[in-house]
């Protein structure tokens, strides 16, 4: 079996458009929630969420393609973009290459325009590109279009999980042959008027901010944005000479087939072990965990029980979604690049927003400030409503 | 201006809907962790109580006390609903 590495990695999120810059905000604990500013805002009740700010689209796409793209494919191709250059990729990867990529609500805000369009505004026909703006695969196939990768490309769709469980597919493809290298990760652009009202339903989302793990959190915060990851079997990386960020070594994934929304300990634990065994890596080995960590009651309690049935002396364990926001079928690829942080550069990314320790969550969870540590291996956490989990775990390369 | 007894009332009709009962099973006093709602079903009331009575029901799941809509009981929903109502009308 061969192993897989991390060549490059890019992203655009409500911290920055890049990786430099989100290195540098997780490095100062910024946090990217603020007061949503898109249409009809006025009419939520929850008025907050981690939004992408200053995008200008018209700036960086050519103006005969931008009609094809909603927002999630423009953030999933920036994203792309940056983590290709970083790679260094050679142009002529064509069948040897491949795109999995994740996302929960696809191109959602397409949906809302053209249904405003004829239900809310009377009109008779909505644009011709609907269709291929919306589908759940625009953003895996325009990746694979941009870069010429003619090999395995698929969308993956699993809740807030989808981004784990394409990086997962996508390691396991380079495993077995099916390509050299995957563009993976996940994309996101649900913050718009639907989107959010969809979520109020459930009442779980914070009207003031996010505290993972904290006493007085109210919930999760939604975020925008993409990130992307260039995935390489490890000799066809070192064979090109290219840079070895990190190893994507294992990933597990399980189903609670129980409740709907409520997660389960036992599930998120189960998917942690297999991810532990895939990848061949002792405890002692782990020095950090990306939680799900969204900030909700459910989900901090039942990861805490999960982590502690596993660690008997936890790692340290933050919540990057502070932060970023919980960017749905995009949040795992933005906290697998915060792993990458922690193994390359030593620094454990904080849990902002919080104030005080919650007893049903006795973890050390980095609380507010960034920490060095020497990292030599990491675990990623992702819990999807639906009760799927899917758990990635990385080594220094 | 809507009574006290069609409140309970439509509370009582509402809560029979998620637990699948009979409304005359659920007694005007009933304890809702008695009645073994789950999470997604006292949403789901919420979310009918909000549309029969044209309201805005402050209910965030992440707070255990809910210290701005008591959801524990009938009495206490109908008191809450009685409140809201008070004050969409003022």
């Amino acid at each position: 079996m061969r192993r897989v590495v991390i060549t490059g990695i890019g992203t655009v999120n409500a911290l920055a458009a890049d990786v430099p810059g989100t290195f540098e905000a997780m490095r100062k604990g910024d946090c990217g929630i603020g007061p949503l500013a898109f249409r009809d805002a006025d009419r939520l009740t929850i008025r907050i969420g981690a939004e992408v700010r200053d995008w200008t689209p018209e700036q960086r796409f050519a103006a005969g393609n931008l009609p094809l793209y909603d927002r999630v494919t423009q953030y999933a191709l920036v994203a792309g973009a940056e983590a290709v250059a970083m790679s260094g990729l050679p142009a002529d990867l064509g069948p040897r290459g491949g795109v999995i990529l994740g996302t929960a609500a696809g191109g959602i805000q397409t949906w809302e325009d053209s249904y405003r369009a004829v239900f809310a505004e009377g009109r008779n026909r909505v644009s011709p590109l609907v269709v291929p703006r919306l589908m759940h695969n625009a953003p895996a196939s325009h990746l694979s279009i941009r870069h010429g990768l003619t090999g395995p490309v698929l969308a993956v769709s699993s809740a807030c999980a989808s981004a784990n469980h394409a990086m997962g597919l996508a390691l396991q493809q380079i495993r077995t042959g099916g390509a050299d290298v995957m563009l993976t990760g996940g994309a996101e652009a649900m913050l718009c008027f639907g989107g959010v009202k969809a979520w109020e339903g459930l009442r779980v989302l914070a009207p003031d901010a996010c505290r993972p793990f904290s006493l007085g959190r109210k919930g999760m915060v939604i975020g925008d944005g993409a990130g992307v990851l260039v995935l390489e079997a490890e000799e066809h990386a070192r064979a090109r000479g290219a840079r070895v960020l990190a190893e994507v070594a294992g990933i597990g994934m399980t189903a609670d087939a129980g409740d709907i929304v409520a997660p389960s300990a036992e599930g998120a634990a189960r998917a942690m072990r297999a991810a532990l065994a895939d990848a061949g890596m002792g405890l002692d080995e782990v020095g950090y965990i990306n939680a799900h960590g969204t900030g909700t009651l459910a989900n901090d309690r039942a990861e805490t029980a999960a982590i502690r049935a596993i660690f008997a002396d936890p790692p340290p364990v933050s919540s990057t979604k502070a932060m970023h926001g919980h960017a749905i079928g995009a949040t795992g690829a933005l906290e697998a690049i915060a792993c990458v942080l922690a193994l390359t550069e030593g620094i454990l990314p904080p849990t902002v927003g919080f104030q005080t320790p919650d007893p049903d969550c006795a973890l050390d969870v980095v609380p507010n400030q960034a920490r060095a540590a020497t990292v030599r291996a990491a675990l990623s956490n992702a819990f999807a409503f639906g009760g799927l989990n899917a758990v990635l775990a990385f080594r220094q390369g | 201006m809507t009574g006290r007894a069609e409140i309970e009332q439509a509370v009582i009709a509402i809560l029979a809907q998620q637990l699948l009962l009979p409304p005359e099973d659920i007694a005007a006093d009933a304890r809702i962790d008695d009645l073994g709602l789950d999470s997604l079903g006292k949403v789901e009331a919420i979310f009918a109580l909000e549309e029969r009575f044209d309201i805005q029901v402050p209910f965030n799941a992440n707070e255990p006390d809910q210290p701005d809509f008591d959801f524990s009981s009938v009495p206490r929903i109908v008191a809450g609903v009685e409140r809201l109502i008070a004050q969409r009308v003022a």
